[in-house]
């Protein structure tokens, strides 16, 4: 790819870089930059709308849901489930895809022609009906959530890289490692690994990004953590009951949803250009 | 060839739902919570419990359950839901229709937007509209279907409220139909006043599941069409004076769609998928409705049935594509 074409991923990149930034930020040290609690209830500012609408209160910048709690702390708040699911399960079903996918690709045979069984098995469960039975059975919390999403979504990365890690072994330098003397694994992990770790890096954006919706969606239909933090996908379940009286409610974490699923999957599309040595 | 091709393929289709049946048996029964207990009302006797756990196998081993199960599975026989008191398979029909009938006119509508859009792209290739299709295929299809559900619930729900934003037919309609398929039937019997109440609910939800699939398909097919267009027969029918619409639609479309079907064919299982939670979200009565109900009520029998029954879809919809793929790919037909 020339230099002008790669100048023009670019803005797209900063841009979503700057708000995964800029919401992991504000996840993180959410205590200090929340402007209220996010649990504290009061009846006389329920239903506050944003800041430019008549009738808004200084403090509320996003308004206030229906039992009058600041909008804008809660979704800061919810993002620190959003992140630490993501992170966390993204690098699960990465862990185990990869590895499995790994070892189906390079080693062929027997390994192969079970653990794509296995992926066929997976894909043959509708994934959403999947996470919502996986945590009903596991117990809402955030280790449900995460585990449940690590246990549906490995086969994303396996499928790649089983592919990816199979044309791999048949290039002439895995033969070269052969026949200098290096054993099998040693050459699946010193050569073949290496090979296929820009595509491992840009399925684990897109992971993050998928993870991020998986939690919303289980947060909807009530089955993700405790009801009394604040969650995205919490939130945007008290927006859909409330729409007609607060569109607020629903309409800020969705637009925080959408750009985060949009950053994530720029991200990812971004590094694998920049990575890829055929493009590059 | 393609008859050996096929066996195989129904083999491992079987080795799969067998799979599937035996992973979803086990999940559901290492859940902690007695669904039995749920049933009954507080105050029943130790006595009751074990009757009831008996009249529904729940005493017998994991193992003991599930040959059980399997050998009613087999003759058609799927139990009976806990919650519902009903036979799964019958429950499982009334509500697959109304699943089948949203998935299929999300499938056309994608088709007809991505198709469209890749034809386009591909006619005013290296212009800025091919960018403007790339930037929106690109949103449309990062943005899940649950999302765009809530966008649609926010633009014309509450917005501009057009459409009905729950629900699958208005309640005080009187409905002639016979099968589940309202909207298939309301057409047929020439209902139009039906099929407008039907398409007025399904079409938001048809269109939060079909954005991400048209997204894909023009991508998939615009590329293709730009191949093609470069090759010595289309360059032909160019100096022959047709016009660049016509070279697509007649010379490079029908060689051009073959990769797309077979993506098209895979999509659209996600896209049943998909439908688990967008039900949900426009209160649509289907399966995937159903199915979370079923989930939250701990109804083991109807889990089961409902998830084999996605499983089923699914696998036959990828036969489908793959013999339909041997049957239109020339080098397979002749090999």
């Amino acid at each position: 790819m020339d230099k002008a074409s790669r100048r023009g991923l670019s803005p797209r990149l900063w841009l979503a870089g700057g708000w995964l930034l800029l919401a992991l930020l504000a996840a993180i040290f959410a205590p200090l930059v929340a402007p209220q609690d996010p649990l504290a209830q009061d009846l006389m500012l329920e239903r506050l709308p944003p800041f430019w609408l008549n009738g808004a209160e200084p403090g509320y910048w996003l308004g206030t849901d229906s039992l009058g709690r600041d909008l804008l702390s809660r979704l800061i708040f919810g993002g620190r489930i959003a992140f630490m699911v993501a992170f966390a399960a993204a690098i699960a079903a990465c862990l185990v895809g990869s590895t499995l996918g790994l070892i189906a690709g390079y080693f062929g045979g027997w390994a192969d022609r079970i653990i794509s069984r296995i992926v066929d098995i997976w894909m043959a469960f509708p994934p959403v009906l999947f996470a919502i039975l996986l945590v009903a059975v596991l117990g809402t919390g955030l280790s449900s959530v995460i585990l449940a999403i690590a246990i549906i979504d490995w086969t994303r990365f396996c499928r790649v890289i089983r592919a990816e890690a199979m044309g791999q072994s048949r290039m002439d330098y895995v033969e070269n490692a052969r026949i200098a003397g290096y054993g099998r694994i040693g050459i699946m992990l010193r050569e073949v690994l290496p090979n296929v770790v820009p595509s491992i890096v840009a399925l684990l954006s897109l992971e993050m990004g998928i993870a991020v919706i998986v939690e919303a969606i289980l947060s909807f239909v009530n089955l993700s953590i405790s009801t009394d933090d604040p969650t995205w996908g919490g939130l945007i379940a008290e927006g859909r009951l409330s729409i007609h009286q607060a569109w607020w409610v629903l309409v800020f974490p969705l637009i925080t949803l959408i750009l985060t699923v949009l950053s994530f999957s720029q991200f990812g599309e971004a590094l694998k250009t920049r990575f890829d040595p055929v493009l590059r | 060839m393609l008859l050996q091709r096929f066996l195989i393929r129904l083999l491992t289709m079987l080795i799969t739902l067998f799979g599937v049946a035996v992973v979803v048996f086990v999940v559901i029964r290492v859940a902690p919570g007695d669904p039995i207990a749920m049933m009954l009302p507080p105050g029943a006797t130790d006595d009751d419990i074990a009757r009831l756990r008996a009249l529904y196998g729940l005493d017998k081993t994991i193992v003991q359950q599930f040959f059980i199960w399997l050998s009613g599975v087999v003759r058609g026989d799927f139990g009976t839901s806990i919650s519902l008191r009903q036979d799964v398979l019958g429950l499982v029909f009334n509500r697959l229709p109304a699943t089948l009938e949203l998935a299929i006119v999300a499938l056309i509508m994608a088709v007809l937007l991505g198709g469209t859009t890749a034809i386009l792209g591909a006619r005013e290739r290296g212009t800025a509209v091919e960018a403007g299709i790339d930037i929106a295929s690109g949103a449309a299809l990062s943005i899940p279907d649950f999302l765009w559900g809530l966008v649609l619930i926010l633009l014309f729900g509450v917005l501009v409220p057009i459409f009905d934003i729950s629900g699958r037919v208005s309640p005080q309609l009187d409905l002639p139909f016979v099968t589940q398929f309202y909207f298939f039937e309301s057409l047929l019997r020439l209902r139009f006043d039906l099929t407008w109440d039907l398409l007025k609910h399904m079409l938001m939800p048809a269109v939060a599941l079909a954005l991400p699939l048209a997204a894909i398909i023009a991508q998939l097919l615009k590329q293709s069409l730009k191949e093609v267009l470069d090759l010595d027969y289309v360059v032909l029918a160019r100096v022959k004076g047709f016009s660049e619409t016509q070279v697509i639609l007649r010379e490079a479309l029908k060689n051009a769609a073959l990769p797309t079907l077979t993506l098209v064919g895979v999509q659209f299982t996600f896209l049943i998928g998909g439908t688990v939670i967008v039900e949900r979200l426009f209160s649509y009565e289907g399966l995937g409705n159903m199915a979370i109900d079923a989930v939250i009520n701990r109804d083991l029998p109807l889990i089961q049935g409902i998830v084999l029954v996605f499983a089923l879809l699914f696998v036959l919809i990828n036969l489908a594509v793959d013999m339909m793929y041997a049957l239109l790919n020339p080098r397979l037909r002749h090999g």
